[in-house]
């Protein structure tokens, strides 16, 4: 053309980013605290880099290799096991005219309440040899042994049962982001409602299962409570024994090191995972789907949710009452899990405090401070994540005990122990948070004649204010319920209630670990409510 | 009395790119002047160094009279009494709308007949215990507006404010904005990028390009007299045909237009012709090639002989068969611009007095 018009080039130019450094103020701690989270691991590699030539024969011992096939293959059938549970129970509970359909939805998230090593105290109390099961049916027919559940099967069955939530969740989010009319094309198009779910929905469906998956086996990789109740070699159980027989302390760390990259491996797959989105395509607005009618299908699918919700839900809530009535009956005193009470209130308090104030400059950076700098400490204090509770409380008594001895069994340590596990949990809110507060709100602030200070203190905090609350909720609710680390770093005799489940479970006193298990339930109710709520409001955010 | 806003030799860059260079704008007390170009132009960072809220790395910016941003001088946003509204509003959510206006009064001497009377200037009496979020976004539009002249400010700036609202919506408050500034005798910097907009609410329309202003002057000016092929173009669609310069008037492949041009006889230009100054006639020499189908009109593209396409807008009983001859007349009844062949930019036009015809 001849008429080229000089000067448009510019309008495809993209507005420049106005992008300021952070002050000290703000970037100084929150290299601290990535330095913190970033301890355990760089301990570990030091003390394994450092150790004779012997722990790698032991690394490649055939012992090594049995830990790694255990996890793998209980991690492997955990997961499928979970799928398998979950995708049904999601598909009806949301796709279905199912009756009560809303309050099945409820009920089958609720194992998620349950943690693994209260489950497992549960199932052992009932399945277990002169468990509950048992004496019933020795009074009935005289049965007096019953399938062993220690070991694999045990630790299977716990964990799947109580971990399957994760998939549920993930494949209901996706579900409902599946256009309705991509189904209904399929059915146009001649294919049976069966059919279409085969090869259309489920495909769809995909990324939501592994990404649920990929959390369940970080889950399974991470436990401690459920494989040591249940007696099962894995890779935590086999690290807690060679810490507490510490003759082979390197061996320890080695094996640390090895489970890290286990995990790791998944975090990263589940990145990859979260990031495959089947996109839309078109804008129409989706309507709501149509419910199926289930018609003779109803009764088997409220069998199958119920039977879930009697093992999963009924049971926990059950037996633990129950063991609440035989203790009180044989004079045990409620009063004994005071003191617990206290230390896991206050062990938890001093955790959530100090874990918000860390993820306070670390989510401000994030948010405001975009560079490299700020990603790769917002990168590393997400660390927590991929390390098991085990493995950072394993290297944390190593590097006090060696470096800096007043620290060893201190309930310092042990706080630093949470903050370090529980730093993500902190900064999901924060951030969140200071997202929603936007620069312009206050900029423009400051043109309605108000001092950089007043701005902070009316608009920022105010609006910030109900992230730190919740993450400090989440830290709380999360804290009291760890197990490994606060029985590898809590000082002599402080009892919490986690240990005291544990401790009483393992033992066999079942009706100590009523009280704990109870008070337990209750918080973990409170947190998974949070968490969901939490969940909620990022839907409706986006 | 000094002019509400003096701006002189601006410079601004981000990372290593000029943003803003020699920029130069007046705004006189009372006027609405908008600032209109593509994205990217600078024209928001304009309104943020006035506002306070970005420093200048050259220049010196005055309000009424005072030098609020130059060497040696920052006054911080707070003092400055300049009000600005938000592309994005960027109400307090947690504050009502009461609440939201009531922010920039002096706490402890507000008086609450200000933010009824703010209410009743942007018509939203009523409303004060609604939380931001409840509003729609016109609503949350007028609140905005109301927040930022609470205080009485010298100026108001204004960023797109319009952009996130839909089109009906979007005129409608147009036309009761440009009426609250204008009753409230409000001096307004207003940026955009869309030309329509521009030019129904300015008093002045400065349209900036690459960092500086191009061609600043009444919206008639800006759009019968650009001063280049930018302008042009950028203030709705544009055809340029070929012309030579005669001692009576502009010789085309359509024919004479009867408009003198002060250059020398034979020099080639590019004459600018917009769609309301082409008219069809019967006959030939172009060929109806498309029709868009307007309400109230219908506009034609017409092919020429040369391929060259013009436009004409025409009444919508007026109807031409795709395909079907036609004879194309210029007849713009105002002076024509004209841009000699082969100048990229810049190319000066003194149009004639009276056009013949």
């Amino acid at each position: 053309m001849a008429t080229a018009v000089p000067g448009l080039g510019s309008l495809g130019r993209q507005a420049v980013e106005r992008r300021p450094a952070a002050p000290p103020l703000v970037w100084v701690p929150a290299l601290l605290v990535a330095g913190a989270a970033l301890l355990p691991i760089a301990y570990l590699i030091v003390r394994a880099a450092g150790a004779d030539e012997g722990i790698w024969l032991l690394l490649l011992s055939p012992r090594t290799f049995r830990l790694f096939i255990n996890t793998v293959l209980l991690g492997a059938a955990v997961a499928a096991t979970a799928i398998l549970i979950a995708v049904p129970a999601a598909w009806l509970t949301v796709r279905t005219d199912l009756p009560g359909a809303s309050a099945w939805r409820v009920l089958t998230v609720m194992p998620l309440v349950v943690p693994s090593y209260v489950g497992a105290f549960v199932l052992i109390t009932v399945l277990g040899p002169t468990g509950i099961l048992q004496a019933a049916l020795e009074r009935l027919w005289g049965v007096t042994r019953l399938l062993d559940i220690y070991g694999f099967f045990g630790a299977w069955f716990t964990l799947s049962l109580f971990t399957y939530p994760y998939v549920l969740l993930s494949v209901r989010a996706g579900l409902r982001g599946i256009d309705p009319a991509i189904e209904e094309a399929s059915r146009a198009l001649g294919q049976s409602g069966w059919t279409t779910f085969r090869r259309v929905t489920l495909p769809l469906l995909r990324p939501s299962i592994g990404a649920g998956a990929l959390l369940v086996l970080l889950y399974v990789f991470s436990d401690f409570g459920a494989v040591s109740m249940m007696q099962f070699d894995s890779f935590t159980t086999a690290i807690y024994l060679q810490y507490q027989a510490s003759f082979n302390r390197s061996y320890a760390a080695a094996l640390s090191l090895v489970l890290v990259a286990l995990t790791v491996l998944v975090v990263v797959l589940e990145g990859r995972q979260s990031r495959v989105r089947y996109h839309r395509i078109g804008s129409a607005t989706a309507r709501l789907p149509r419910r199926v009618h289930l018609g003779q299908w109803t009764r088997p699918a409220l069998l199958f949710l119920a039977a879930i919700a009697t093992v999963g839900v009924v049971m926990p809530v059950g037996v633990v009452t129950y063991w609440l009535v035989v203790g009180l009956r044989h004079g045990d005193s409620i009063l004994v899990s005071l003191r617990p009470a206290i230390n896991s209130i206050t062990a938890s308090v001093l955790s959530a405090l100090l874990t918000v104030a860390a993820a306070m400059p670390v989510a401000v950076l994030s948010v405001r401070f975009r560079g490299r700098l700020s990603t790769a400490i917002t990168r590393v204090s997400y660390a927590g994540y991929a390390l098991p509770g085990i493995v950072v409380a394993l290297s944390l008594v190593f590097f006090a005990a060696r470096y800096v001895v007043p620290l060893y069994q201190t309930l310092a340590l042990l706080v630093f122990g949470y903050m370090i596990l529980f730093l993500p949990q902190a900064l999901g809110p924060l951030r969140s948070a200071l997202l929603q507060v936007s620069p312009a709100q206050e900029e423009s602030a400051r043109t309605l004649g108000r001092t950089a200070r007043e701005v902070a203190l009316t608009i920022t905090v105010p609006l910030a204010r109900s992230g730190v609350v919740a993450g400090a909720a989440l830290v709380f609710l999360t804290t009291m319920k760890e197990l490994p680390a606060t029985l590898l770093l809590s000082p002599i005799g402080f009892d919490t209630l986690a240990t005291r489940v544990w401790s009483a479970a393992t033992e066999g006193f079942f009706s100590r670990a009523a009280v704990p298990a109870l008070l337990l339930l209750l918080a973990s109710s409170l947190s998974v409510g949070l968490l969901l709520s939490q969940e909620r409001n990022r839907w409706r955010d986006e | 009395m000094s002019d509400a806003i003096r701006i002189r030799r601006l410079a601004k860059t981000y990372g290593g790119l000029l943003v803003l260079g020699g920029f130069d704008l007046t705004v006189r007390r009372g006027e609405i002047l908008v600032l209109l170009g593509p994205s990217g132009c600078g024209k928001t960072t304009v309104l943020r160094l006035i506002a306070g809220l970005e420093v200048p790395d050259a220049g010196t910016i005055e309000v009424d009279g005072q030098a609020v941003s130059g060497p040696g001088v920052m006054v911080p946003p707070e003092r400055r009494r300049v009000g600005m509204v938000f592309q994005e509003y960027a109400l307090f959510p947690h504050l009502t709308v009461a609440q939201n206006i009531a922010y920039g009064l002096t706490r402890g001497t507000e008086d609450p007949s200000r933010v009824t009377e703010l209410l009743e200037v942007v018509g939203l009496r009523g409303l004060e215990d609604r939380m931001a979020y409840e509003l729609s976004g016109g609503q949350q539009q007028r609140v905005a507006l109301a927040r930022a002249m609470a205080r009485e400010p010298l100026v108001v700036l204004l960023d797109e404010p319009f952009s996130n609202l839909d089109a009906d919506l979007r005129q409608q408050l147009r036309e009761e904005m440009r009426e609250i500034l204008q009753r409230t005798h409000t001096t307004a910097v207003f940026v955009t990028h869309d030309q329509e907009e521009a030019l129904q609410i300015g008093d002045q329309v400065a349209v900036l390009n690459r960092g500086s202003v191009e061609q600043i002057g009444t919206p008639e000016e800006i759009y019968q007299q650009p001063r280049t092929r930018f302008i042009a173009t950028f203030l709705g669609r544009a055809d340029f045909l070929s012309a030579t310069v005669t001692r009576d008037g502009l010789l085309t492949e359509i024919g004479r237009i009867a408009q003198r041009v002060p250059l020398a006889e034979g020099t080639a230009v590019d004459v600018l012709v917009r769609a309301d100054d082409v008219a069809l006639a019967s006959g030939d020499g172009g060929t109806v090639i498309s029709r868009l189908f307007k309400g109230m009109q219908n506009v034609y593209r017409v092919k020429l002989r040369s391929g060259r396409v013009v436009q004409s807008l025409q009444d919508h009983t007026v109807r031409y068969a795709i395909g079907s001859s036609v004879r194309v007349i210029v007849d713009p009844g105002h002076p024509l611009v004209c841009f000699p062949n082969g100048e990229a930019i810049l190319a000066e036009m003194v149009p004639d007095p009276e056009p013949a015809r």
